[in-house]
């Protein structure tokens, strides 16, 4: 079987470094990626009745954004020779990241830091440290 | 005629607020008794319609409360107290038990439930109990909490046919609620024109209730809370009128939903706040609780010192449970048919814990603290909000701000919930469109002023008959469709049974995957 990098990937600039970094890892040892991109949710945030109302057609529109987000990045590990396959969820990132990690026996979980600015850092750096803290393989943060 | 009058401005008049209703008068006397003279001969006719009422033993019974409580025990019966028998199901439901996590990203029936909730917990809560209390005394409170459980099962009716009868359409949007079930659910029953008739009746008298009882009334209750606090407010209901309609303008019209959820994770811990003070105040003073039993037991069949007795007593508890929860109107089932579930059946279950939690626990709290409090003195005037503000700042002296603060978000909730079903009423009438959302919409904001600036009476009745009017078409409608909820329960049952619904359990999900 091949080791699997499981990426978690969120379409910010450090989340591309880390699937770029997946790639090299992944043909060193000649293993494959999953990337998983979970859009936030949360089953008990409010709603208001419009939104209640829209939910289902948003999420339709939000899965096929997602996936449209996908796609060039999915051809981009393909083309240097790496298997690659996706995943897009809803849920609580780091929940999904440990779950999908321990599900598919990924070898090691890859994920961006936080942001490129101290501030945004601070504002949602919440998910690089859960992970440290509850990641069931070993975790790997690129800058 | 004059008694009926009388009979119902007098709940009126009281909730309004002595002081607020005094120094309104004085300063707005002219504007208030030209308007009020204006549309009293159009109004006058309906409300005492929609309220008439016929004395039994001395006491005038509004005949809509009786229509209410008798649907509400039809369908208890019915469906064989499904409120008792399907509890625990309920809560199983909301607590995600059945949600497949390949759904994740829909709505939840926790999120239907807190939505639809925020729509009804309010003033009715507050205002309403206090009325209730004031004018049936203790033993009102044992024919709400009986108005509240029996209430379910109308809630539980109503919200199946909303999602069952349901228009999807193609962008995924969706759009329910008593005027689709009513002339869709109908023509199936070959009663097409009766269903078309009941349904715009219906979506007449919801566009009515929507500005009035859910938007007038709820500003004019607010704005009284604030000018018994701040007295030097009193001329300047208009400001708050104001205000008021610039904040649901930004949520309705802006589009800027962040408000309506700061709001919305406000007005639960306000709930919460709410709930605790009264438990507090309960336990406080627990050693008076058996007699506050003692005296909603006795009340309720005695009815002492209360005008009309036990019956008194009955109709003020039907009456304010029935405002406070909505079971029966129609309106639950509007937010309610949004959900997405694998069967109609599911959210019927979700929505009968709303007159649960709505009237069995927040009402019964408040009338335990105004009895236990001992504020209540019949014929004082005072009553409505100014009764519970009492009763809470009787222990507690701070609590009338927190409460003033919790009456003006509820408030405000309310009317972003209500400006929603009103507008599908519109758009049921007159299509939908984004001009015409925008038409409503606009109207909504200026009765927020009127609502708040003047104490018209007659405006205020009208609207308060409306929101009940509703009822007429709902229910006759739910009677004939009745038999159709019994068709898709027994569907239900058959599915839980054969193990095509079933919880979802971690491990289950881990399992599969």
């Amino acid at each position: 079987m091949k080791e699997l990098y499981l990426v978690g990937f969120d379409d910010t600039e450090p989340s591309r470094r880390a699937v770029e970094f997946a790639i090299a890892r992944a043909k060193a040892s000649s293993g494959k990626i999953l990337l998983l991109y979970v859009l936030e949710w949360s089953p008990y945030s409010f709603l208001t009745n419009e939104e209640l109302a829209e939910r289902h057609g948003r999420r339709k529109e939000e899965l096929s954004r997602a996936e449209k987000i996908m796609e060039p990045i999915v051809e981009n590990v393909r083309a240097s020779g790496v298997e690659c396959d996706v995943s897009v969820r809803y849920g609580d990132p780091a929940e999904l990241i440990c779950e999908h990690a321990s599900e598919h026996e990924a070898v090691q979980i890859v994920v961006g830091r936080a942001g490129d600015s101290p501030f945004k850092a601070r504002l949602l750096g919440s998910l690089v440290v859960t992970l440290a803290q509850v990641t069931p393989v070993p975790l790997t943060v690129v800058p | 005629m004059r008694r009926l009058a009388l009979w119902l401005a007098l709940p009126l008049l009281a909730l309004a607020g002595n002081a607020f209703a005094q120094e309104a008068a004085e300063a707005a006397l002219s504007v208030d008794e030209r308007i009020s003279a204006a549309v009293a001969p159009f109004v006058n006719p309906i409300v005492s319609t929609v309220f008439f009422s016929v004395p039994i033993l001395g006491v005038d019974f509004p005949l809509i409360v009786g229509w209410l409580i008798v649907a509400a025990t039809v369908f208890t019966l019915y469906f064989g107290f499904i409120q008792v028998r399907g509890f625990a199901h309920s809560i199983s439901i909301v607590k995600g038990d059945y949600l497949d996590p390949n759904d994740a990203g829909e709505v939840t029936p926790f999120q239907a439930l807190t939505t639809a909730l925020s729509g009804t917990v309010g003033l009715g809560n507050i205002a309403g109990v206090g009325v209730a209390v004031y004018l049936g005394g203790p033993g009102a409170t044992f024919w709400m909490i009986l108005a509240g459980l029996l209430g379910m099962a109308s809630k539980f009716t109503e919200c199946i046919l909303g999602v069952h009868y349901r228009n999807e359409y193609p962008d995924g949007t969706v759009s329910g609620g008593p005027m689709y079930y009513l002339s869709k659910g109908l023509s199936e029953q070959n009663r097409a024109g009766l269903g078309k008739f009941l349904a715009v009746f219906f979506s007449i008298c919801c566009i009515g209730g929507a500005l009035g009882g859910g938007n007038m009334f709820q500003a004019n209750q607010s704005f009284a809370q604030m000018a018994g606090i701040f007295p030097a407010m009193a001329d300047s209901g208009w400001l708050f009128g104001l205000v008021m309609a610039i904040l649901v303008g930004i949520v309705i019209i802006g589009g800027i939903k962040s408000i309506a959820r700061v709001t919305e994770k406000v007005v639960p811990s306000m709930a919460a706040l709410y709930v605790g003070a009264a438990l507090i105040i309960i336990f406080a003073n627990i050693e008076a609780v058996p007699a506050a039993f003692g005296a909603i037991i006795d009340g309720a069949f005695t009815g002492e010192g209360v005008v009309g007795g036990a019956i008194g007593a009955l109709i003020q508890g039907f009456r304010r449970a029935a405002f406070s929860n909505e079971a029966g109107i129609g309106s639950a089932a509007i937010a309610h048919s949004a959900v997405q579930t694998k069967h109609p059946a599911t959210e019927g279950y979700v929505a009968l814990l709303e007159p649960f939690i709505d009237t069995v626990v927040i009402c019964t709290m408040t009338s335990l603290v105004i009895i236990i409090t001992g504020v209540w003195v019949p014929d004082s005037g005072v009553s409505g909000i100014d009764l519970t503000s009492q009763a809470f700042s009787s222990n507690i002296p701070w609590f009338r701000y927190v409460l003033a603060v919790a009456a003006i978000l509820f408030a405000f909730s309310t009317m972003l919930s209500w400006s929603y079903y009103g507008m599908k009423a519109w758009t049921y009438l007159f299509g939908e469109g984004k001009a015409r959302e925008l038409v409503f919409k606009f109207i909504f904001l200026v009765f927020i002023v009127i609502g708040a600036s003047m104490g018209l009476g007659p405006v205020i009745d009208f609207s308060d008959s409306m929101i009940f009017a509703m009822s007429l078409a709902n229910i006759l409608g739910l009677y004939f469709l009745m038999s159709k909820v019994k068709e898709l329960l027994n569907d239900y049952n058959a599915r839980l049974r054969s193990g095509e619904i079933r919880k979802v359990g971690k491990e289950a999900a881990a399992k599969r995957a």
